[in-house]
Protein backbone atom coordinates (compact mmCIF):
# COMPACT_ATOMS: atom_id res chain seq x y z
CA UNK A 1 0.00 0.00 0.00
CA UNK A 2 1.10 3.55 -0.79
CA UNK A 3 2.12 5.93 2.16
CA UNK A 4 1.61 9.46 3.44
CA UNK A 5 2.19 11.02 6.79
CA UNK A 6 0.72 12.88 9.08
CA UNK A 7 3.18 14.98 11.21
CA UNK A 8 0.31 16.23 14.13
CA UNK A 9 -3.00 15.25 15.34
CA UNK A 10 -4.48 18.89 15.21
CA UNK A 11 -3.50 18.65 11.16
CA UNK A 12 -6.21 18.37 8.42
CA UNK A 13 -3.35 17.46 5.28
CA UNK A 14 -1.01 14.59 5.53
CA UNK A 15 2.28 14.66 3.05
CA UNK A 16 2.90 11.69 0.34
CA UNK A 17 5.19 9.29 0.79
CA UNK A 18 4.82 8.15 -3.07
CA UNK A 19 3.29 9.18 -6.23
CA UNK A 20 -0.68 9.20 -5.20
CA UNK A 21 -2.75 8.25 -7.92
CA UNK A 22 -6.55 9.44 -8.04
CA UNK A 23 -8.16 5.65 -7.10
CA UNK A 24 -5.21 4.69 -4.69
CA UNK A 25 -6.32 3.88 -1.21
CA UNK A 26 -3.18 5.24 0.83
CA UNK A 27 -2.15 4.75 4.58
CA UNK A 28 -2.27 8.16 6.35
CA UNK A 29 -0.09 7.07 9.50
CA UNK A 30 0.74 9.23 12.59
CA UNK A 31 3.11 7.71 15.15
CA UNK A 32 2.09 4.17 15.58
CA UNK A 33 -1.77 5.16 14.57
CA UNK A 34 -3.50 5.78 10.66
CA UNK A 35 -6.39 6.57 8.74
CA UNK A 36 -6.55 4.90 4.94
CA UNK A 37 -7.88 7.44 2.59
CA UNK A 38 -9.08 6.68 -1.29
CA UNK A 39 -7.43 9.65 -3.05
CA UNK A 40 -9.26 11.67 -5.52
CA UNK A 41 -6.64 13.42 -7.26
CA UNK A 42 -3.01 13.13 -8.42
CA UNK A 43 -0.65 14.05 -5.48
CA UNK A 44 3.06 13.94 -5.84
CA UNK A 45 5.74 12.68 -3.18
CA UNK A 46 6.14 15.26 -0.70
CA UNK A 47 2.81 17.15 -1.59
CA UNK A 48 -0.10 17.46 0.77
CA UNK A 49 -3.71 15.72 0.24
CA UNK A 50 -6.69 16.78 2.47
CA UNK A 51 -7.63 14.30 5.13
CA UNK A 52 -11.20 15.85 5.30
CA UNK A 53 -13.35 17.67 2.96
CA UNK A 54 -12.34 20.93 3.27
CA UNK A 55 -14.48 24.57 2.95
CA UNK A 56 -13.02 27.32 1.36
CA UNK A 57 -11.83 30.05 4.02
CA UNK A 58 -11.22 27.01 6.74
CA UNK A 59 -7.67 27.12 7.65
CA UNK A 60 -5.09 24.35 6.63
CA UNK A 61 -3.42 22.79 9.80
CA UNK A 62 0.18 21.43 9.57
CA UNK A 63 2.40 20.69 12.21
CA UNK A 64 -0.24 21.75 14.65
CA UNK A 65 -0.15 25.04 13.25
CA UNK A 66 -1.93 27.12 10.56
CA UNK A 67 0.00 27.32 7.21
CA UNK A 68 -2.67 29.04 5.16
CA UNK A 69 -6.70 28.87 4.53
CA UNK A 70 -8.21 27.62 1.67
CA UNK A 71 -8.98 29.15 -1.46
CA UNK A 72 -11.42 26.51 -2.93
CA UNK A 73 -13.42 23.81 -1.36
CA UNK A 74 -12.04 20.06 -1.53
CA UNK A 75 -12.81 17.01 -0.64
CA UNK A 76 -10.75 14.46 1.48
CA UNK A 77 -8.00 13.21 -0.86
CA UNK A 78 -7.77 15.79 -2.82
CA UNK A 79 -4.27 18.19 -3.84
CA UNK A 80 -3.98 20.68 -1.60
CA UNK A 81 -1.14 23.45 -2.58
CA UNK A 82 -0.55 26.88 -4.20
CA UNK A 83 -3.79 26.23 -6.96
CA UNK A 84 -6.36 25.83 -4.11
CA UNK A 85 -4.91 27.67 -0.51
CA UNK A 86 -3.22 30.92 0.57
CA UNK A 87 -0.86 31.73 2.81
CA UNK A 88 -1.94 34.19 5.29
CA UNK A 89 1.60 36.06 6.27
CA UNK A 90 3.88 38.20 4.23
CA UNK A 91 0.83 38.47 1.05
CA UNK A 92 1.80 41.80 -0.24
CA UNK A 93 -1.87 42.83 1.46
CA UNK A 94 -1.43 46.12 3.20
CA UNK B 1 34.42 15.05 23.17
CA UNK B 2 37.61 16.28 21.27
CA UNK B 3 38.35 17.56 17.81
CA UNK B 4 40.95 19.01 16.28
CA UNK B 5 41.90 22.49 14.49
CA UNK B 6 44.49 25.33 14.27
CA UNK B 7 45.25 27.53 17.13
CA UNK B 8 45.03 31.28 16.33
CA UNK B 9 46.97 34.41 17.89
CA UNK B 10 43.30 35.55 19.72
CA UNK B 11 42.95 32.04 21.32
CA UNK B 12 40.02 30.73 18.63
CA UNK B 13 40.55 27.40 16.55
CA UNK B 14 40.67 27.41 12.88
CA UNK B 15 39.32 23.93 11.67
CA UNK B 16 40.96 24.81 8.30
CA UNK B 17 43.80 26.52 7.56
CA UNK B 18 43.27 29.09 4.39
CA UNK B 19 45.66 31.54 3.08
CA UNK B 20 42.76 34.08 1.94
CA UNK B 21 43.02 36.84 -0.58
CA UNK B 22 40.28 39.24 -0.23
CA UNK B 23 38.93 42.12 -2.62
CA UNK B 24 37.96 45.06 -0.41
CA UNK B 25 35.91 46.33 -3.33
CA UNK B 26 34.62 44.74 -6.47
CA UNK B 27 36.91 47.12 -8.87
CA UNK B 28 39.99 44.94 -7.50
CA UNK B 29 38.44 41.73 -8.27
CA UNK B 30 40.75 41.22 -11.22
CA UNK B 31 43.81 41.39 -9.70
CA UNK B 32 42.45 39.21 -6.82
CA UNK B 33 41.61 36.77 -9.37
CA UNK B 34 45.32 36.80 -11.00
CA UNK B 35 47.06 36.53 -7.33
CA UNK B 36 44.68 32.76 -6.78
CA UNK B 37 45.49 31.99 -10.39
CA UNK B 38 49.07 32.21 -9.16
CA UNK B 39 48.24 30.36 -6.04
CA UNK B 40 46.34 27.87 -6.51
CA UNK B 41 46.29 26.94 -2.65
CA UNK B 42 45.03 30.21 -1.67
CA UNK B 43 41.52 30.61 -1.52
CA UNK B 44 40.48 34.02 -3.95
CA UNK B 45 37.75 35.63 -2.29
CA UNK B 46 35.93 37.96 -4.74
CA UNK B 47 33.32 40.14 -3.80
CA UNK B 48 31.32 42.68 -5.79
CA UNK B 49 30.72 45.47 -2.39
CA UNK B 50 32.58 48.06 -1.17
CA UNK B 51 31.91 51.17 -3.08
CA UNK B 52 29.30 53.96 -3.35
CA UNK B 53 27.30 52.19 -0.52
CA UNK B 54 25.81 54.20 2.06
CA UNK B 55 24.27 54.08 6.15
CA UNK B 56 23.72 50.67 6.91
CA UNK B 57 24.43 49.20 3.97
CA UNK B 58 27.82 50.53 4.20
CA UNK B 59 28.08 49.88 7.90
CA UNK B 60 26.79 45.82 6.78
CA UNK B 61 29.06 45.04 4.12
CA UNK B 62 31.91 46.52 6.10
CA UNK B 63 30.87 44.20 8.88
CA UNK B 64 30.40 41.07 6.96
CA UNK B 65 34.38 41.72 4.96
CA UNK B 66 35.69 42.31 8.56
CA UNK B 67 33.95 39.07 10.09
CA UNK B 68 34.93 36.92 6.82
CA UNK B 69 38.52 38.04 7.29
CA UNK B 70 38.45 37.35 11.15
CA UNK B 71 37.00 34.02 10.44
CA UNK B 72 39.18 31.53 12.21
CA UNK B 73 39.75 29.08 9.52
CA UNK B 74 41.38 32.12 7.64
CA UNK B 75 45.54 31.77 8.89
CA UNK B 76 46.36 35.00 7.08
CA UNK B 77 44.67 37.55 5.04
CA UNK B 78 46.14 39.76 1.73
CA UNK B 79 43.24 42.22 1.38
CA UNK B 80 43.58 44.38 -1.98
CA UNK B 81 41.92 47.59 -3.06
CA UNK B 82 42.01 49.54 -5.25
CA UNK B 83 42.43 53.14 -3.38
CA UNK B 84 39.60 55.10 -4.10
CA UNK B 85 36.71 52.69 -2.62
CA UNK B 86 34.72 53.65 0.48
CA UNK B 87 35.61 50.42 2.45
CA UNK B 88 39.29 50.50 1.79
CA UNK B 89 41.64 47.92 2.06
CA UNK B 90 43.36 49.68 4.90
CA UNK B 91 40.64 49.75 7.08
CA UNK B 92 39.66 46.19 6.44
CA UNK B 93 43.25 45.22 7.14
CA UNK B 94 43.50 47.05 10.47
CA UNK B 95 40.67 45.43 11.62
CA UNK B 96 40.41 41.91 11.01
CA UNK B 97 44.46 42.20 12.49
CA UNK B 98 42.71 42.88 15.61
CA UNK B 99 42.26 38.97 15.68
CA UNK B 100 46.47 38.27 15.79
CA UNK B 101 46.86 36.85 12.46
CA UNK B 102 48.90 37.89 9.80
CA UNK B 103 47.18 41.08 7.49
CA UNK B 104 48.11 42.85 4.89
CA UNK B 105 47.03 44.82 2.43
CA UNK B 106 47.88 46.77 -0.99
CA UNK B 107 46.22 49.22 -3.09
CA UNK B 108 46.22 48.91 -6.67
CA UNK B 109 46.62 52.83 -7.31
CA UNK B 110 49.09 53.09 -5.20
CA UNK B 111 51.34 50.92 -6.57
CA UNK B 112 50.86 51.84 -10.12
CA UNK B 113 48.42 49.34 -11.21
CA UNK B 114 48.04 45.71 -12.05
CA UNK B 115 51.51 44.38 -12.97
CA UNK B 116 53.29 45.89 -9.97
CA UNK B 117 50.48 45.13 -7.73
CA UNK B 118 50.66 41.63 -8.94
CA UNK B 119 54.47 41.43 -8.01
CA UNK B 120 53.75 42.90 -4.70
CA UNK B 121 51.24 40.60 -3.79
CA UNK B 122 52.80 37.96 -4.86
CA UNK B 123 55.97 38.62 -2.69
CA UNK B 124 53.23 38.35 0.31
CA UNK B 125 50.99 35.53 -0.51
CA UNK B 126 54.70 33.26 -0.60
CA UNK B 127 55.20 34.59 2.69
CA UNK B 128 52.16 34.08 4.11
CA UNK B 129 51.42 30.15 3.19
CA UNK B 130 54.94 29.26 4.09
CA UNK B 131 54.05 31.05 7.28
CA UNK B 132 50.56 29.37 7.50
CA UNK B 133 52.03 25.58 6.19
CA UNK B 134 54.09 25.80 10.14
CA UNK B 135 50.79 25.59 12.16
CA UNK B 136 49.45 22.57 13.52
CA UNK B 137 45.96 21.09 13.95
CA UNK B 138 46.26 20.25 17.99
CA UNK B 139 43.44 18.58 19.61
CA UNK B 140 40.34 20.99 21.17
CA UNK B 141 37.48 21.01 23.34
CA UNK B 142 34.26 22.25 21.30
CA UNK B 143 34.22 25.38 22.50
CA UNK B 144 36.00 26.31 20.13
CA UNK B 145 33.35 25.51 16.84
CA UNK B 146 31.11 27.54 16.02
CA UNK B 147 28.31 25.88 13.43
CA UNK B 148 26.36 27.47 10.90
CA UNK B 149 23.30 25.90 9.81
CA UNK B 150 21.10 27.16 6.50
CA UNK B 151 18.44 24.83 4.54
CA UNK B 152 18.20 24.72 1.42
CA UNK B 153 16.30 24.30 -1.84
CA UNK B 154 13.67 22.76 1.03
CA UNK B 155 11.21 20.33 0.00
CA UNK B 156 8.46 18.49 2.44
CA UNK B 157 10.91 16.09 3.64
CA UNK B 158 13.18 18.57 4.78
CA UNK B 159 11.04 19.79 8.16
CA UNK B 160 10.30 15.99 8.61
CA UNK B 161 13.90 14.69 8.51
CA UNK B 162 17.30 16.60 7.39
CA UNK B 163 15.76 19.83 9.47
CA UNK B 164 14.68 18.12 12.53
CA UNK B 165 18.15 15.48 12.67
CA UNK B 166 20.08 18.88 11.84
CA UNK B 167 18.68 19.96 15.05
CA UNK B 168 19.37 17.14 16.97
CA UNK B 169 23.09 17.63 16.29
CA UNK B 170 23.00 21.12 16.92
CA UNK B 171 21.72 20.64 20.17
CA UNK B 172 24.07 17.95 20.96
CA UNK B 173 27.09 20.68 20.09
CA UNK B 174 25.43 23.09 22.12
CA UNK B 175 25.34 20.46 25.20
CA UNK B 176 28.91 20.31 24.93
CA UNK B 177 29.75 23.84 24.94
CA UNK B 178 29.62 24.56 21.35
CA UNK B 179 27.80 27.57 19.35
CA UNK B 180 25.54 27.26 17.13
CA UNK B 181 23.99 29.89 14.70
CA UNK B 182 21.12 29.71 12.50
CA UNK B 183 19.28 32.07 10.27
CA UNK B 184 16.82 33.39 7.18
CA UNK B 185 14.34 35.80 8.50
CA UNK B 186 11.97 35.09 6.39
CA UNK B 187 11.67 31.62 7.15
CA UNK B 188 10.69 32.21 10.24
CA UNK B 189 7.60 34.05 9.27
CA UNK B 190 4.04 32.10 10.71
CA UNK B 191 6.65 30.21 13.10
CA UNK B 192 8.18 33.04 15.46
CA UNK B 193 6.11 32.21 18.02
CA UNK B 194 7.81 28.90 18.91
CA UNK B 195 11.09 30.03 18.54
CA UNK B 196 10.17 33.22 20.94
CA UNK B 197 9.13 30.79 23.60
CA UNK B 198 12.64 29.53 24.05
CA UNK B 199 13.86 33.12 23.76
CA UNK B 200 16.36 33.97 26.98
CA UNK B 201 14.94 36.85 27.45
CA UNK B 202 12.51 39.44 26.89
CA UNK B 203 14.45 41.74 25.03
CA UNK B 204 16.02 38.52 22.78
CA UNK B 205 12.27 37.80 22.17
CA UNK B 206 11.17 41.13 20.93
CA UNK B 207 14.33 41.63 18.85
CA UNK B 208 13.29 38.33 16.74
CA UNK B 209 9.32 40.29 16.72
CA UNK B 210 10.80 43.36 15.44
CA UNK B 211 12.96 41.35 12.90
CA UNK B 212 10.38 39.53 11.22
CA UNK B 213 8.08 42.50 11.31
CA UNK B 214 10.81 44.42 9.56
CA UNK B 215 10.73 41.73 6.76
CA UNK B 216 6.98 41.43 6.31
CA UNK B 217 7.57 45.82 5.79
CA UNK B 218 9.61 44.94 3.26
CA UNK B 219 7.84 42.16 1.38
CA UNK B 220 4.47 45.02 2.32
CA UNK B 221 6.83 47.84 0.74
CA UNK B 222 6.38 45.91 -3.01
CA UNK B 223 3.08 44.66 -3.04
CA UNK B 224 3.63 41.63 -4.28
CA UNK B 225 3.40 38.03 -2.35
CA UNK B 226 6.01 36.66 -0.90
CA UNK B 227 4.70 33.30 -2.32
CA UNK B 228 6.90 32.73 -5.59
CA UNK B 229 10.29 34.05 -4.15
CA UNK B 230 10.11 32.33 -0.63
CA UNK B 231 8.88 29.52 -1.09
CA UNK B 232 10.60 29.73 -4.44
CA UNK B 233 9.56 27.94 -7.53
CA UNK B 234 12.05 24.73 -6.64
CA UNK B 235 10.26 24.83 -2.67
CA UNK B 236 6.58 24.58 -4.59
CA UNK B 237 7.64 22.34 -6.79
CA UNK B 238 8.64 20.28 -4.06
CA UNK B 239 5.45 20.52 -2.37
CA UNK B 240 5.66 23.80 0.12
CA UNK B 241 2.55 25.59 -0.78
CA UNK B 242 3.05 28.57 2.16
CA UNK B 243 5.96 30.61 3.65
CA UNK B 244 4.26 29.24 7.27
CA UNK B 245 4.84 25.89 6.21
CA UNK B 246 8.29 26.07 5.25
CA UNK B 247 9.17 28.03 8.62
CA UNK B 248 7.44 25.81 10.63
CA UNK B 249 9.54 23.08 8.91
CA UNK B 250 12.77 25.59 8.52
CA UNK B 251 13.04 26.41 12.79
CA UNK B 252 13.83 22.76 13.42
CA UNK B 253 16.83 22.98 11.85
CA UNK B 254 17.96 24.74 15.04
CA UNK B 255 17.35 22.18 16.97
CA UNK B 256 15.44 22.74 20.52
CA UNK B 257 18.06 24.78 22.58
CA UNK B 258 17.57 28.00 24.91
CA UNK B 259 18.09 30.82 22.04
CA UNK B 260 20.49 33.28 23.40
CA UNK B 261 20.88 36.22 21.00
CA UNK B 262 19.50 37.61 17.51
CA UNK B 263 22.80 39.09 15.59
CA UNK B 264 22.61 41.49 12.65
CA UNK B 265 23.89 40.07 9.45
CA UNK B 266 27.61 39.24 9.94
CA UNK B 267 27.55 40.16 13.68
CA UNK B 268 30.00 38.13 15.92
CA UNK B 269 28.19 37.25 19.05
CA UNK B 270 29.44 36.91 22.53
CA UNK B 271 29.00 33.74 24.62
CA UNK B 272 28.26 30.21 23.60
CA UNK B 273 24.90 28.54 22.68
CA UNK B 274 22.66 29.36 20.00
CA UNK B 275 22.08 31.98 17.98
CA UNK B 276 19.82 33.41 15.27
CA UNK B 277 21.03 35.60 12.44
CA UNK B 278 19.13 38.13 11.16
CA UNK B 279 19.16 37.71 6.88
CA UNK B 280 17.90 36.55 3.66
CA UNK B 281 17.43 32.64 2.57
CA UNK B 282 18.82 33.07 -0.57
CA UNK B 283 21.72 30.51 -0.06
CA UNK B 284 24.77 32.73 -0.74
CA UNK B 285 24.07 35.46 1.13
CA UNK B 286 22.61 33.17 4.10
CA UNK B 287 26.22 30.75 3.95
CA UNK B 288 28.21 34.15 3.61
CA UNK B 289 26.59 35.73 6.34
CA UNK B 290 27.33 32.34 8.73
CA UNK B 291 30.92 32.60 7.82
CA UNK B 292 30.72 36.78 9.03
CA UNK B 293 29.45 35.63 12.28
CA UNK B 294 32.45 33.08 12.49
CA UNK B 295 31.09 29.78 11.33
CA UNK B 296 33.85 27.28 11.25
CA UNK B 297 31.93 24.85 9.83
CA UNK B 298 28.39 24.91 8.05
CA UNK B 299 25.37 22.22 7.75
CA UNK B 300 23.15 22.83 4.83
CA UNK B 301 19.95 20.01 5.48
CA UNK B 302 18.61 20.24 1.87
CA UNK B 303 15.23 18.59 0.49
CA UNK B 304 15.38 18.78 -3.46
CA UNK B 305 19.28 19.63 -2.91
CA UNK B 306 21.23 21.76 -4.00
CA UNK B 307 25.32 22.12 -5.17
CA UNK B 308 27.58 24.67 -4.00
CA UNK B 309 29.63 25.73 -1.40
CA UNK B 310 30.77 28.57 1.27
CA UNK B 311 32.92 30.88 0.75
CA UNK B 312 35.92 29.86 3.81
CA UNK B 313 33.84 26.77 5.73
CA UNK B 314 33.13 23.38 4.78
CA UNK B 315 29.46 22.90 4.26
CA UNK B 316 28.03 19.35 5.57
CA UNK B 317 24.59 18.37 3.33
CA UNK B 318 22.43 16.48 4.45
CA UNK B 319 19.08 15.34 2.89
CA UNK B 320 15.82 13.52 3.79
CA UNK B 321 14.81 12.64 -0.17
CA UNK B 322 15.72 9.45 -0.56
CA UNK B 323 15.31 10.31 -4.42
CA UNK B 324 17.79 13.67 -4.02
CA UNK B 325 20.31 11.21 -2.20
CA UNK B 326 20.98 8.55 -5.06
CA UNK B 327 19.96 12.00 -8.36
CA UNK B 328 22.53 14.25 -6.18
CA UNK B 329 24.93 12.11 -4.51
CA UNK B 330 28.22 14.16 -6.01
CA UNK B 331 26.61 16.85 -3.27
CA UNK B 332 24.91 15.07 -0.52
CA UNK B 333 27.28 14.25 2.27
CA UNK B 334 24.91 12.90 4.79
CA UNK B 335 21.32 10.46 3.27
CA UNK B 336 19.62 10.80 6.17
CA UNK B 337 16.01 9.42 4.12
CA UNK B 338 15.69 6.48 6.41
CA UNK B 339 14.07 8.17 8.89
CA UNK B 340 11.14 9.04 6.72
CA UNK B 341 11.46 5.43 4.71
CA UNK B 342 11.68 3.72 8.04
CA UNK B 343 14.96 2.00 8.97
CA UNK B 344 16.87 4.66 10.86
CA UNK B 345 15.29 6.96 13.50
CA UNK B 346 15.21 10.76 14.07
CA UNK B 347 18.03 10.29 17.45
CA UNK B 348 19.86 7.88 15.71
CA UNK B 349 20.43 10.14 12.19
CA UNK B 350 21.38 13.10 14.46
CA UNK B 351 23.88 11.26 16.03
CA UNK B 352 25.58 10.68 12.56
CA UNK B 353 25.03 14.23 11.79
CA UNK B 354 26.83 15.46 14.76
CA UNK B 355 29.60 12.35 14.40
CA UNK B 356 30.26 13.64 10.18
CA UNK B 357 30.46 17.21 12.18
CA UNK B 358 33.44 16.27 14.15
CA UNK B 359 35.02 14.55 11.17
CA UNK B 360 34.67 17.70 9.21
CA UNK B 361 35.34 19.91 11.80
CA UNK B 362 38.37 17.66 12.07
CA UNK B 363 39.88 18.16 8.53
CA UNK B 364 37.28 15.60 6.65
CA UNK B 365 36.87 17.36 3.13
CA UNK B 366 33.53 17.75 2.15
CA UNK B 367 31.76 17.36 -1.03
CA UNK B 368 31.33 20.76 -1.23
CA UNK B 369 35.15 21.48 -0.51
CA UNK B 370 36.16 18.26 -3.24
CA UNK B 371 34.53 20.00 -5.83
CA UNK B 372 36.07 23.78 -4.74
CA UNK B 373 32.71 25.37 -4.59
CA UNK B 374 31.82 28.29 -2.45
CA UNK B 375 32.58 32.24 -2.95
CA UNK B 376 31.10 35.01 -1.18
CA UNK B 377 27.73 36.77 -1.99
CA UNK B 378 27.18 40.01 0.64
CA UNK B 379 23.72 40.74 1.51
CA UNK B 380 23.25 44.44 0.57
CA UNK B 381 20.24 46.03 2.18
CA UNK B 382 20.59 49.63 -0.30
CA UNK B 383 21.30 50.83 -3.73
CA UNK B 384 24.90 51.89 -4.72
CA UNK B 385 24.84 55.44 -5.79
Amino acid sequence: MKNAIIVDEKDNVATALDDLEPGDVVRAGFGDKAVEIRMKGEVKYGHKFALSRLAKGEHVIKYGETIGQMDADVDRGEHVHVHNMLGLRATGEP
Amino acid sequence: MEVSGYPRPDGSVGFRNHVAVLSSVGCANDITLRLGRMHPNVLTLTQREGCAQLGEDKEQTTRTLVGLGRNPNLAAVLVVGLGCESITSDYLANEIARSGKPVEHLIALEEGGLKPSLAKGTRILDRMIREASRIQRVPCGLEHLTLGIKCGLTDTTSGLSANPATGLAADRLIDAGGRVIFGETPEVIGAEHILARRAASPEVKDKLFRLIAQCEERVRATGTDIRGANPSPGNIAGGISSIEEKSLGAIKKGGSRTLQGVLAYGQIPNGQGLFFMDGPGRTPEALTGLCACGAQVLIFPTGKGSPGGAPLAPVIKVTGNPRTAEFLADHIDLDVSGIIKGGASLEESGERIFQELLAVASGKATKAEALGLGGISIWTIGSPM
